[in-house]
């Protein structure tokens, strides 16, 4: 198999896990629900053509990708701000790293970041005693287990009330009821000291604004202002790829991204934030940059085929409409971005052999493809991928499968020999061993095996012709 | 004016199912189409091509244009294999012109059993009679890619005698995708199980659908558990009297 015996396990487990199922089942279900009731004919007449036009965006951005970044640095350093060019994580912490010996900060307090998460920022910086606090709720939940986000949204749906009251208890040392509430306002209270003694925010971005020069951030918790106002500095860490082109371009973006992530119509709090604190002006930091992350992303933007998986606005839909990711959960995944999208972006950033299997994990039913607001191509992009994967293997051979495909397709334009193979293989299955091999015995594991029918359907209908 | 089909017989229709291929053809006669079965018919290539393999599946391709070139109506009891053969054909020759050509004039040409009915014999009474609760698993090729939704549903209600009750999640994935039942044994019979309890839910006795892989899944994880419901092709349904 093209996957590790210790991922093939956790996987085993995660599927056989009941209180995982019925946590993540129960989460994805209400956020699926939720998006459908908003995005109805009813709701959203013209749901469908803001998908479209949301797509005609971003590709258009992505082909002028050159232009808008540099018109967004023109107009981010006009407003007093900086912009800092990444090629890795690496180079991103370096930065941050840098500005807070300059400023002599020693805490960082962050708001949700999936970049972040992708170049492991919190464990670098730690590394060289920075303390580093996730604000975000879930993230924070997260956090304090050790563990990274499980949704791209909702990092921390696969815990029960009652995981969360434990992790409270032993991490923070404080009794802590099973009322979301109590458990809220207790992480309220502890963050509250930490957005006071930060000297940095760090925070994601929605979506970059290339005619304005702002980063738009869309929360819910009220977090991410705080996070990117409380402190002396503010870093925005985001990828390339956010950017668009027009601020009247979020009258489409926003008006997908709450629907299409958690059924609201728009989050509780949406930012637009466009460099330092102005004279005369009471909030904001001192310092305002935006570190654009490259990290794998211009390698994907050579690939036409594939490119428009770079539109992504990070909704996580896909994942709450997956049936594998619902089944596997969200830390099966290679990397940080898991579901559907994460089975498509990983490989591209990776290299389709660090995870052959990666693209084989999906039935192709097409419900990821269905619910992706700015039209994502998901399962033909798997598609592409298998083949990419077959293309390197059979570099070194191919081995049994490719002999296997290249015996079918030659079988299969042979009809007489197919329909002696089909009668063959009908006289072998009521053999005693035969489900006790190869992929039958995979199916066998799970279901129970069809026979094949005593007599084919093109033996059937000779007779029947012959009859009439 | 009723003409001629040409039944393209899925590969998993004629070797496990070949009693679905049998009801198809009762069901397009009864409506006054003459039907005919090209013997030289094999598969569609969907198994190579799902699983990377492009120039296999394009064999597979050639040997089914040549097969049925000059049929005027072509119908599946499959909605994967359909969509396969309209939407996934042309993937297959990007360097073929000539290729390229045949498989656009195939396309339109090829239905889906259950459309075919509606859109082109327009008919949804087919004088069928079936004493039973059933209910209706949308099979996601045909759901997505051909947008038969609707239409199965429309043939059902004309069953004489059938109740048709929607499960709570009829779109969810029966968990079969082709080599992926075998490839992800564990998350694909999963994704079975999940689909089943939402079977048993609403007290159906067989479940029905369009394409005989995805009910050759449900089967098999329904009998594993012990269930008493089985699962019947559309053309089944049909066929009863």
């Amino acid at each position: 198999m093209l996957m590790s015996e210790e991922r093939l396990v956790q996987i085993q487990r995660a599927v056989a896990d009941q209180k995982l199922q019925r946590a993540v089942y129960s989460a994805t279900a209400r956020l699926k629900e939720k998006r459908v009731e908003v995005v109805a004919e009813d709701q959203l007449p013209e749901y469908q053509e803001l998908r479209e036009q949301a797509r005609l965006i971003k590709k258009h951005a992505l082909e002028n990708l050159d232009y808008y970044l540099e018109q967004f640095e023109a107009n981010v350093i006009a407003h007093g701000g900086k912009v800092i060019w990444a090629r890795n994580g690496d180079e991103a912490a370096d930065f941050i790293l840098e500005t807070a010996r300059r400023t002599g900060a020693n805490m960082i307090v962050k708001s949700k970041s999936m970049v972040t998460e992708e170049i492991h920022l919190n464990d670098r910086l730690e590394k060289h005693g920075l303390e580093t606090v996730e604000t975000d709720l879930g993230e924070y939940i997260q956090q304090l287990a050790h563990e990274p986000p499980f949704h791209i949204i909702a990092p921390a749906c696969h815990k029960t009330r009652q995981d969360i009251a434990e992790i409270f208890r032993k991490s923070l040392n404080v009794e802590c009821g099973d009322e979301p509430e109590s458990q809220a306002a207790l992480a309220r209270r502890t963050l509250r000291e930490k957005f006071l003694a930060a000297g940095i925010g760090i925070s994601g971005a929605n979506f970059l604004v290339a005619d304005s020069g702002a980063i738009t951030i869309v929360e819910n918790e009220g977090n991410a202002r705080l996070c990117t106002t409380a402190p002396r500095v503010h870093i925005a860490v985001t990828g390339i790829e956010k950017i668009i082109p027009r601020a009247q371009d979020l009258a489409v973006f926003l008006k997908l991204l709450a629907r299409s992530a958690t059924g609201q119509l728009l989050t509780v709090y949406t930012s637009f934030l466009s460099g330092p604190r102005r004279t005369g002006e009471t909030d904001g930091p001192d310092e305002f940059y935006v570190v654009l992350m490259d990290n794998g992303r211009t390698k994907l933007l050579a690939d036409r085929e594939k490119r428009e998986s770079l539109h992504c606005i990070r909704c996580g839909a896909c994942l709450n409409a997956c049936p594998v990711y619902r089944k596997i959960g969200g830390h099966n995944y290679p990397s940080t971005y898991s579901g559907p999208i994460g089975a498509i972006i990983t490989p591209q950033y990776q290299g389709v052999m660090s995870n052959p299997w990666l693209p084989f994990a999906s039935s192709l039913c097409g419900a990821c493809a269905e619910v992706c607001p700015v039209k994502i191509d998901i399962p033909k992009i798997l598609l592409d991928l298998r083949r990419e994967v077959v293309a390197e293997k059979t570099k070194s051979g191919g081995g049994l499968e490719r002999l296997a495909f290249r015996g079918y397709s030659w079988l299969m334009q042979r009809p007489r020999l197919y329909a002696l193979a089909g009668r063959l293989a009908a006289i072998g299955a009521h053999l005693p061993f035969t489900t006790s091999i190869g992929p039958a015995a995979k199916w066998a594991s799970q279901r129970e095996v069809p026979m094949p029918a005593s007599e084919s359907f093109r033996s059937q209908w000779r007779k029947r012709k012959g009859a009439k | 004016m009723p003409g001629r089909v040409s039944l393209f017989v899925t590969c998993v229709v004629d070797q496990l199912f070949p009693r679905v291929g049998m009801a198809m053809a009762e069901v397009l006669e009864r409506a006054g189409w003459e039907v005919e079965f090209r013997a030289d018919q094999t598969c569609c290539g969907q198994p190579a091509f799902n699983s990377g393999y492009h120039q296999e599946a394009a064999g597979v391709a050639e040997h089914f244009i040549r097969v049925f070139r000059d049929a005027e109506f072509i119908v599946a009891p499959s909605g994967s294999c359909t969509s396969m053969i309209t939407h996934h054909f042309f993937d297959l020759f990007p360097k073929d012109a000539a290729m390229y050509e045949e498989a656009q004039y195939l396309a339109p040409r090829v239905w889906e059993f259950s459309r075919f009915l509606t859109e082109v014999a327009k008919v949804e009474d087919v004088g069928a009679r079936l004493e039973e609760v059933v209910t209706y698993h949308d099979s996601c090729h045909a759901l997505r890619e051909l947008h038969v939704k609707d239409g199965p549903r429309r043939l059902l209600s004309k069953v004489k005698g059938l109740t048709l009750k929607e499960m709570s999640i009829p779109e969810e994935c029966c968990g079969f995708g082709g080599t992926f039942s075998v490839k992800f044994p564990e998350v694909s019979g999963g994704m079975a199980r999940t689909k089943i309890d939402s079977i048993h839910e609403t007290g159906a006795s067989a479940v029905v659908s369009i394409d005989s892989s995805c009910l050759m899944q449900l089967q098999g994880a329904l009998s594993r558990a012990g269930s008493k419901v089985r699962t019947m092709h559309l053309a089944e349904v049909l066929a009863s009297r």
